[in-house]
Parts: C-alpha cells; structure tokens; sequence
C-alpha cells in the first residue's frame, strides 16, 4: 500500500516535471519562430496597406517640392522603412510610438523625436530577435549605407555614419543632436536602436545615420536607390 | 501516470485513441501559442529594443506605467 503511494507521487512528480519542460521549449520555439511567422505576415501587409494609402493620396506633381511632416497619431503606422543592405525587397512598416504592442507590429516611432527628413533626430526602434525581427541584421549597416524612409508626402534618404553600442539608459543617442543632449539640431539626423547582442536585452545596438536629401513623391525615389550595395544591378 | 492514464481513459481501439490524443494535443499547443504566450511574453526581460531612463521602459516609462518596450 504504501508503495504504491511512493509510486504514485514520484510518477506524478515525473510527469509533472516532463510537461513543464515540454511547455518551456514550446514557449521558446513559440518565442524564436511562431513570432516572427505572424509578425511577418502582419508587417508585410501593414506595407501594402500603406503603399496603397500614399498611391491614392499622393501630391499633385506640380506641388511644392518638400517633405512635411504629417501629423503623428499614436499605435498607428505612417511610413515605410527601406534599407537596401538588408534587401532589395526590405520593407518595414514604421509606427507611432515605442511600447510594446507597438514594436510587435514593426518598426517604431519615439514619441517626440523629429518626423522624416525633419531638422532634429528621427529616432526608431525595432526587434532584433523574434516579431519579425525588423532590425536582425542592423549590424551589417556600414558607413554610407542608404536609409529611406518613405511617407505620404515623399522619401527622405539618409545616410549611414556610424554605429555606437550603448547601455540601455543612453537616452542621449535620440537626442535632436544624437550624442549631445544640449545642442541644438542644424541637420536632418535618423536613429535606430536595437536589442544587443542577439537573444538579449542587456545592451543597444545604435545605428547613427544623416540626411542626404528628401524627393517628393510625385517624382518618385531615383533609379538605383534601393538598389544593395556591392551588387551589381 | 498522467499520461497513461489519459491513454486508459480514451476510448475505442489504438489507432483511434491515438488519433483523439493528437487532436488533445493540437488543442493544448494553440491554447498555447494563441493564448498564453502572447500573454506571458511582455514579462520576459530580452525583449526590450528602446533606450529609456530605466533599464526596462521606454523614454517616457515615468509617464506611461507599463511601457516597457
């Protein structure tokens, strides 16, 4: 009798102990694959979404030839990132905002940091592991590299100059100036900012990158633009 | 135990029982990649990509509780 009891807890223990360690691996496959499954799905077809949005309501061509900032409501998406390193095809939705839910959605936007090809800082935030890890290979960004981010009014094209790896607390890097809290902007900058190294949190990876120049859209981006660099056309 | 009591408990022949636990089974991953992951993830300390004042919370944590993106 009381055999059977010793049995029967410590094959209750057994099972109980096998299905927490089968919850925990799905959990990280969940994590590392299912995420990034759904995240590409919905990101993709946020792009589409707002490819269709700037078609229809692009600026007559004989419009003034400037990049306005549109006005900014939060969780919702408003431009589209290209980076022709990661991709000729690398598109990424960009949305107000950097909370949690939004960064699973795509790319996000800090709140209160400059519009596209506006004088100040465009900060950006995006995964680098799993929901679709938008920002995975941030860090084979090299000087010159182009950044385009594309909104209803036009593409600002902004140029990669440096990278910089810094602790979670260095508001500093999405300063108007990044770097100088203090100083006042005179130039278009752009951020991003990521999780570093992969599979953690512990550090960001900060790519710093500048204005180049901004087209309307009515003219369109030029030939060549998202073309990736070192790769013959 | 647990399992091979499940394994008692449902009826009909072997191939049958086997295809009633693959159903459970698709039913228990869904609950779980639909339901509780999602709902547990935001607690998990590596999925932070912002820079903020505290080490877990966006630029404005201080000013939305629970932004820690």
């Amino acid at each position: 009798m009381r055999n059977r009891l010793v049995r029967w807890v410590v094959g209750g223990l057994g099972d109980t102990l096998v299905t927490a360690g089968l919850v925990l691996l799905l959990f990280v496959a969940w994590q590392l694959w299912w995420t990034d499954v759904e995240a590409n799905r919905a990101q993709s077809g946020t792009v589409q979404q707002l490819t269709r949005d700037f078609a229809r309501g692009a600026p007559a061509a004989s419009g003034p030839a400037r990049v306005q900032p549109a006005p900014m409501q939060f969780g919702k998406a408003f431009a589209i990132l290209r980076i022709p390193r990661l991709g000729a095809d690398y598109a990424r939705p960009v949305f107000q905002g950097t909370d949690y839910e939004t960064l699973q959605e795509g790319v996000g936007h800090y709140d209160g940091t400059a519009a596209a090809g506006q004088i100040g800082n465009m900060a950006l935030a995006g995964h680098r592991t799993t929901y679709g890890r938008p920002f995975h290979d941030i860090d084979r960004l090299v000087k010159g590299d182009r950044i385009i981010v594309e909104t209803k009014s036009g593409y600002s094209v902004y140029a990669v100059e440096r990278h910089d790896i810094v602790a979670p607390t260095a508001v500093e890097v999405v300063a108007p100036v990044p770097e100088k809290p203090r100083a006042r902007p005179n130039a278009a900058y752009l951020t991003l900012t990521a999780c570093h190294p992969k599979y953690s949190a512990a550090q960001r990876y900060v790519v710093f990158a500048k204005l180049v120049r901004t087209y309307p859209r009515a003219g369109g981006l030029p030939a060549g633009a998202l073309q990736v660099p070192g790769k013959k056309a | 135990m647990l399992y091979s009591a499940l394994w008692r408990a449902l009826p009909g022949p072997a191939p049958a029982k086997l295809l009633q636990a693959l159903v459970l089974l698709a039913a228990v991953v869904a609950f779980l990649f639909l339901w509780l992951f999602p709902r547990v993830a935001p607690l998990m300390p590596f999925n932070d990509n912002t820079v903020g004042a505290s080490p877990t919370g966006g630029v404005h944590a201080p000013l939305v509780p629970g932004d820690r993106a």
